[in-house]
This record gives structure tokens, C-alpha cells and sequence, in this order.
């Protein structure tokens, strides 16, 4: 077993039995539930919205090049600067690069899960720049050094209180249990920053090919403020951002918004066309997009799979996740987490040593449902899991599904299996709860039913005579 | 090869295989059979919006009453003014910041306050002192109680975003039914040559990062006010 392996196997462990983490989830992803059905509701038709949406995506990604093609050449005639990135460490040295020759000392980020995947901000912090992430959540964990617990909400484990003594022993401000002066003290904090920033980063929830624009969804205007004081803006986008048309974020705005964070349509939707043109009062005087692989080609290339490029982020497929809402955010340890970050991660960091993702579901396809562009996230987990067993099955998983044949081919053995196993459960209680007990993995933390002296066969057969 | 060329290359290789359509596989009761071609009328699909002036107007008041948001209808330039006037008093406003407009130069003029004129090159400072950023709009959209705004519609970026309190003046004929018909207008409006920023702003800035408590005013407004004449 890797270690990756064992390390998440370890905290899935401690966080499971963690039951204030649990309460706390539950209690956060409650309301969450409640707002969701009803934004839902306000649809005339959800489910057939999910198809449109679906199928968009579909043509968007199934001719992405086209797409792509007309996306740069419209934003490039607006004076956007575009580099072509196929690894992380090309898009960090290419914004490394800008901050550089513009001489940037500070940066504001808004929050942008691209910036996570190839560790924009470490990259930029060794040249010796300042970056602030500027989502409330994300600055949060960025004080805390800690990565984002959720796509969406990445402060989502924290409780106030322990927001207050964050902020007391970073910011040296006065303890206080009210979310709205925390929220107040960040806004003071921020403002500062935000004037004098040299550099914006963002990320873009979807690019418009027909248009040339980038649309980016934010709540607290961290997105708008970002882009629009600082004089450089730089946005990093994976490849398979693009959307056809404009009028298509008729319906992918309020989708996002409803499955993601239970609103009708986020607060801003900004849509960007370039950098300050002519006439125009304010706004960077240089914009630059970075269009993102990654590891995305190779995941095009699956055609089984390829509609997990759909995805927009929106996080709904975390928040009905039962895998996730017990062992939580942090214990994935990848940027994208729960069923999405799961099905993505093998294909991004290799299969071999992130094939006990596709492991941790119950495939019970809540994710599936959940998903406003229609992945087929249950069914690709099932998929990762045949390709792992194909790159090198155990000998000894071999051997059981042998056996297990056998038993199921022959009555006889079978009825003879259900006997032993019967009498054998009888003497269960001298090794129960050891490393001897056979049924170890279940009984430590559940109790194993009795096992019935006749079983149903029997009793069906004496019925019958 | 440039790494462009390097990347569409890889694209081109990888679509040479078909992916399925969507929606074949998802599980029981979710099976929609896919569209001769893909869809692009959403609207049977998003809620639903009456037709008149007067649905649209309740509906937009329904969803500013759920956003926060303060809209009100006035009926004439009179109205506006009262309304405007004891808004600055009530909040103490001693500067405002806005920009040329038709409705914009009438407010000012009528408030009678310092202004910061964001119409060409201003000092940040004096936006971000502001107690409050007048602008003009685009379009309002009823389904979804947003405002729309553009650099050239609402005097550049920051003006709309800056200031603690963001009052929009609209007129009636810009009161629009849903998000297709705002994004026809944009289309007719700016087609040939769009503005560098267009926004959607709904309702004024908002977080729930905090136990996911809803609190106003996480970096943008912390209020926002529409005038409808």
C-alpha cells in the first residue's frame, strides 16, 4: 500500500470518529439542503435544465479546439495578453515572469482553484511577493496555513470562535463571537490591500468563445475589486472552461449558483473582455489570461470519462457525498475533493497511487444526481476502480473471488458455509475486537448481527412438505 | 512547436475518439433523452416570469425583499429627489461619488454633496472615502432581482463596487423580464464593440464563509438601493 494511501486511510479514520467535526458538517450542510430544494423548485423543469446544461458542456468539450481557437483570437484583439500553458510550472513561471518585469511587490487573489492545483501562491511567495488571498474563506485558511476544506466554502470547519482567536493572534484584533464583526474586521484588513495591490489573480468559473470574455462568479465582490484597481490582472483558466455563446450563462449562472451555494444567482457575475480600453475610466492597464492543461488533455483522451471535464465547480456533489460529510475535507489532501476530486485526482496525479479515492465511496450516486451537468461521477469511480485492478490486480483478491465462485457455483458447499459459519460464531466472542478476529474491519467499530441457525432455504423447504 | 500548437495538437488527438452523448447513463428518473441539436432557448426551463410591466415589477420587489436589496418605484424626478434627500440625511452621506449621466447629473445636482466624478482618470482615495457610488445601469432583470451595469452603462469598474452604498437609478423601460432577454440586450447594445467589464450585480455584497451566517457587505456595498422612475 502507497503511503498516500495509508495517510488517508489513517485521518478518514480520526475524522470518522471525530463527532463534533460530524455534527458540525451536518449542522453547515443543513441549511445548505434547505435552500438548494427550494432554488430547485423555482426551476420550471430542474431535470431538464441538467440536460441542456449537460449537453452544452458537451459540445463545448467535444470541440474544444474550435472553441478555444475562437475564444483567444476574440480576447487577443482586445489587447489580452494569452500564454498557453501544458504544465503548472509553466503557468507559475509565466506569472512569475509578469510580476517581475512590472516589479509587483503585492498581489490580491481572488479565489481561484487553478491557483490551488499547481500552487500559484507558494511559487509567488519564493520571488518574494506578497499575495493575500481575498475570499473570506480562503483568507481564512491562508492565515491558518492550511489548504481550503471545500471547493466552495473552504473555511467550512471552522467555528467562529476559532475564526476570533485566528484574527486575535494574526491580526491582533479584539475577540468577538459576532460573524458579522469578524466579517468587518477581514473587510478593514482587505481594503488596505486591495488599494495597494500591484497584481489581481483570478480564476474564471467559464470562458465565452463567441464573445471573447471570462466570466467570474463571486459573492463578497472580491472578484470585481481584484480586477479592477490593481494595473495588471491575471486570470488562470483550465482549457475546458469554455462555453459556446454568451446567452448560454442564462442558464449555467443561476444552475451554478443553485447547486453550488443554494442561491438563485450568485451576487457579481463579472464578465471581462480585456484590459481598460479606450475611454475608460479605470481598470488594469494589462490583462492576461493563462489557459490551463495540466493533465486535462490526457483526461480528454478517456472518451469513457471526458464529461468530467463538464464540471463547473459548483461543489454540490461534496456536499451529498456521505463519504465526504464524514471524513471531510482535509482528508483527501488533493486540491479537488469529494466525488469530483476523487474521480479527477488519479487521472491528474496518477492512478497508482491515488486509486484508493475511486475506493472511498459507497457508489450510492448521490453525486451523480447532485451534479448539474450530469458526470457521471459513480460510474467513473467504478471505471477508475476496473482500470486500477487492470494495471495489477493482488494475488490474494484473486485468490478470494476464486473462491468465491466455487462457493456460489456448488449449493452443496455453499449450504455447508452457511452451517459453519453459524457454529463458527459461537466461539467469535474469544477473538472478537483482536488483529486474530477474521471480520476485524467491521467488528471494531460495529457489532456483527447473529447469524440465523436455519436459514431461509430450510425454513421455506419445511413450509412447503 | 509552440506550446499553443503543442496543446490543440493534443486536443485534436484526443477527440479523435467519440465521447457519449449526455444523459444516456445517469441513474432512474433522470433519463431525459437528448436534443436533435443542443439547446439554445432556456427559458421553458428557468422560473418563470409574467409578462406585464406590473408582474415584472412585483417580481423584482419579491426578490430585492429576499436579497436585501432596497428597490423602490418613483413615479417622478420630484420623488427621486425627496427619496434621495432624506437617504443622504439619514445616513449622514458627506461626499458621493458618481458619473455623467442623465439621471446621474440630475441626482447630484439635486443632493447638493462633494462628488468624485469618475468619468476619466480619478484618485482612488476620494472613491473609497465615499459614503456612497450613484450610477446608472444597463438593465434590471426581474427573474433573479440583478442589476446589470458596464463600464460605459455605470461610470468604469470600481465606481459600482467601492463605496459602502450603491444607489442605482433606473428607468421603467429598462425593467426586464429574465437573463436570456438581459444578455439579447447587452448583444444589441455593445455587440460590435463590448465594454472591458460587464457585471450582474445581485443584491449587495454578501457572505456565508463564517458558519455559514449570512452577513452584508463582505468587501463590496454593504447596501444597495435601486430608484425605478
Amino acid at each position: 500500500m502507497s503511503t498516500v494511501a495509508q495517510v488517508f486511510k489513517e485521518t478518514a479514520r480520526r475524522m470518522t470518529h471525530d463527532l463534533r467535526h460530524r455534527s458540525w458538517i451536518q449542522n453547515a450542510l443543513g441549511k445548505y439542503y434547505v435552500g438548494r430544494d427550494e432554488k430547485k423548485a423555482r426551476f420550471q423543469n430542474w431535470q431538464e435544465a441538467r440536460q441542456a446544461a449537460a449537453e452544452i458542456k458537451w459540445d463545448a468539450v467535444n470541440h474544444l479546439d474550435k472553441y478555444l481557437e475562437q475564444f483567444v483570437s476574440k480576447i487577443e484583439a482586445r489587447g489580452t495578453k494569452v500564454f498557453w500553458a501544458s504544465t503548472g510550472q509553466q503557468a507559475c513561471d509565466y506569472i512569475v515572469g509578469v510580476a517581475k518585469k512590472h516589479r509587483v511587490r503585492s498581489i490580491v487573489k481572488s479565489k481561484a482553484m487553478t491557483g490551488e492545483e499547481i500552487h500559484l501562491a507558494q511559487a509567488l511567495e519564493k520571488s518574494g511577493v506578497e499575495v493575500v488571498e481575498t475570499d473570506l474563506g480562503e483568507y481564512i485558511v491562508q492565515l491558518r496555513e492550511e489548504a481550503p476544506y471545500h471547493i466552495v466554502f473552504p473555511a467550512m470547519h471552522l467555528t467562529r470562535h476559532e475564526i476570533s482567536d485566528l484574527f486575535n493572534k494574526k491580526l491582533g484584533s479584539a475577540p468577538t463571537d459576532s460573524p458579522e464583526e469578524l466579517t468587518m474586521i477581514a473587510r478593514r484588513t482587505l481594503r488596505k490591500k486591495y488599494c495597494a495591490a500591484d497584481m489581481g489573480i483570478s480564476g474564471a468559473n467559464f470562458a465565452i468563445a463567441e464573445t471573447g470574455m471570462i466570466s467570474l462568479t463571486t459573492n463578497e465582490g472580491n472578484g470585481r475589486l481584484s480586477t479592477s484597481l490593481p494595473r495588471i490582472h491575471v486570470a488562470l483558466i483550465g482549457i475546458e472552461k469554455v462555453l459556446p455563446t454568451l446567452d448560454d450563462l442564462a442558464l449555467f449562472l443561476p444552475m451554478l449558483a443553485t447547486a453550488g451555494a443554494a442561491q438563485a444567482v450568485s451576487c457579481y457575475n463579472t464578465f471581462i473582455a480585456g484590459p481598460r480600453q479606450e475611454r475608460e475610466p479605470d481598470g488594469p492597464d494589462e490583462f492576461h489570461v493563462v489557459l490551463l492543461d495540466n493533465g486535462r488533455t490526457r483526461l480528454l483522451a478517456d472518451a469513457e470519462q471526458r464529461d468530467t471535464l463538464h464540471c463547473i465547480r459548483c461543489g454540490g456533489c461534496l456536499n451529498v457525498c456521505p463519504i465526504y460529510k464524514n471524513i471531510g475535507g482535509h482528508s483527501y489532501a488533493t486540491t479537488y475533493m469529494g466525488p469530483i476530486g476523487s474521480v479527477l485526482t488519479p487521472h491528474m496525479r496518477g492512478l497508482t497511487e491515488w486509486k484508493h479515492l475511486s475506493f472511498a465511496s459507497s457508489l450510492c450516486g448521490a453525486c451523480t444526481e447532485a451534479c448539474p451537468v450530469k458526470i457521471d461521477l459513480h460510474h467513473h469511480l467504478l471505471q477508475n476502480r476496473r482500470n486500477a485492478i487492470r494495471c495489477k490486480s493482488p494475488w490474494w483478491e484473486k485468490l478470494i473471488f476464486q473462491g468465491f465462485v466455487t462457493l456460489m457455483n456448488h449449493p452443496l458447499l455453499y449450504r455447508l458455509g452457511v452451517k459453519l459459519g453459524w457454529f463458527g460464531q459461537k466461539f467469535h466472542g474469544l477473538v472478537k475486537g483482536t488483529k486474530l478476529d477474521p471480520v476485524y474491519a467491521w467488528t471494531q467499530s460495529r457489532e456483527l448481527p447473529p447469524l440465523a441457525r436455519n436459514s431461509f432455504k430450510d425454513y421455506w423447504r419445511r413450509k412447503q412438505s | 512547436m509552440s506550446e499553443r500548437e503543442q496543446i490543440l495538437g493534443r486536443i485534436r488527438e484526443a477527440l479523435r475518439v467519440a465521447a457519449p452523448k449526455p444523459g444516456l447513463l445517469s441513474g432512474p428518473g433522470q433519463r431525459v433523452p437528448p436534443h436533435e441539436k443542443r439547446p439554445t432557448d432556456f427559458r421553458p426551463w428557468l422560473p418563470v416570469v409574467g409578462d406585464s410591466f406590473e408582474e415584472r415589477a412585483a417580481l423584482f420587489a419579491k426578490n430585492s425583499a429576499e436579497l436585501k436589496t432596497d428597490f423602490q418605484l418613483v413615479a417622478n424626478r420630484d420623488e427621486l429627489q425627496t427619496k434621495l434627500l432624506a437617504l443622504a440625511h439619514a445616513e449622514g452621506w458627506k461626499k458621493i461619488a458618481t458619473h455623467a449621466g442623465e439621471l446621474t447629473n440630475y441626482a447630484f445636482a439635486a443632493l447638493g454633496l462633494p462628488v468624485v466624478q469618475t468619468g476619466g482618470r480619478y484618485k482612488l482615495d476620494e472613491l473609497e472615502s465615499s459614503d456612497a457610488g450613484i450610477t446608472e445601469c444597463d438593465a434590471l432583470v426581474a427573474q433573479t432581482g440583478s442589476v446589470v451595469v458596464t463600464t460605459r452603462s455605470a461610470g468604469g469598474r470600481a465606481l459600482s463596487v467601492l463605496p459602502p452604498h450603491h444607489v442605482v437609478l433606473a428607468r421603467r423601460d429598462q425593467l426586464l423580464r429574465d437573463l436570456p432577454a438581459a444578455f439579447t440586450a447587452l448583444k444589441q447594445r455593445y455587440g460590435s464593440s463590448y465594454p472591458s467589464m460587464m457585471c450582474l450585480i445581485t443584491g449587495p455584497s454578501r457572505t456565508g464563509d463564517i458558519e455559514r451566517i449570512l452577513v452584508l457587505g463582505a468587501h463590496g456595498p454593504k447596501k444597495l438601493t435601486i430608484f425605478c422612475m
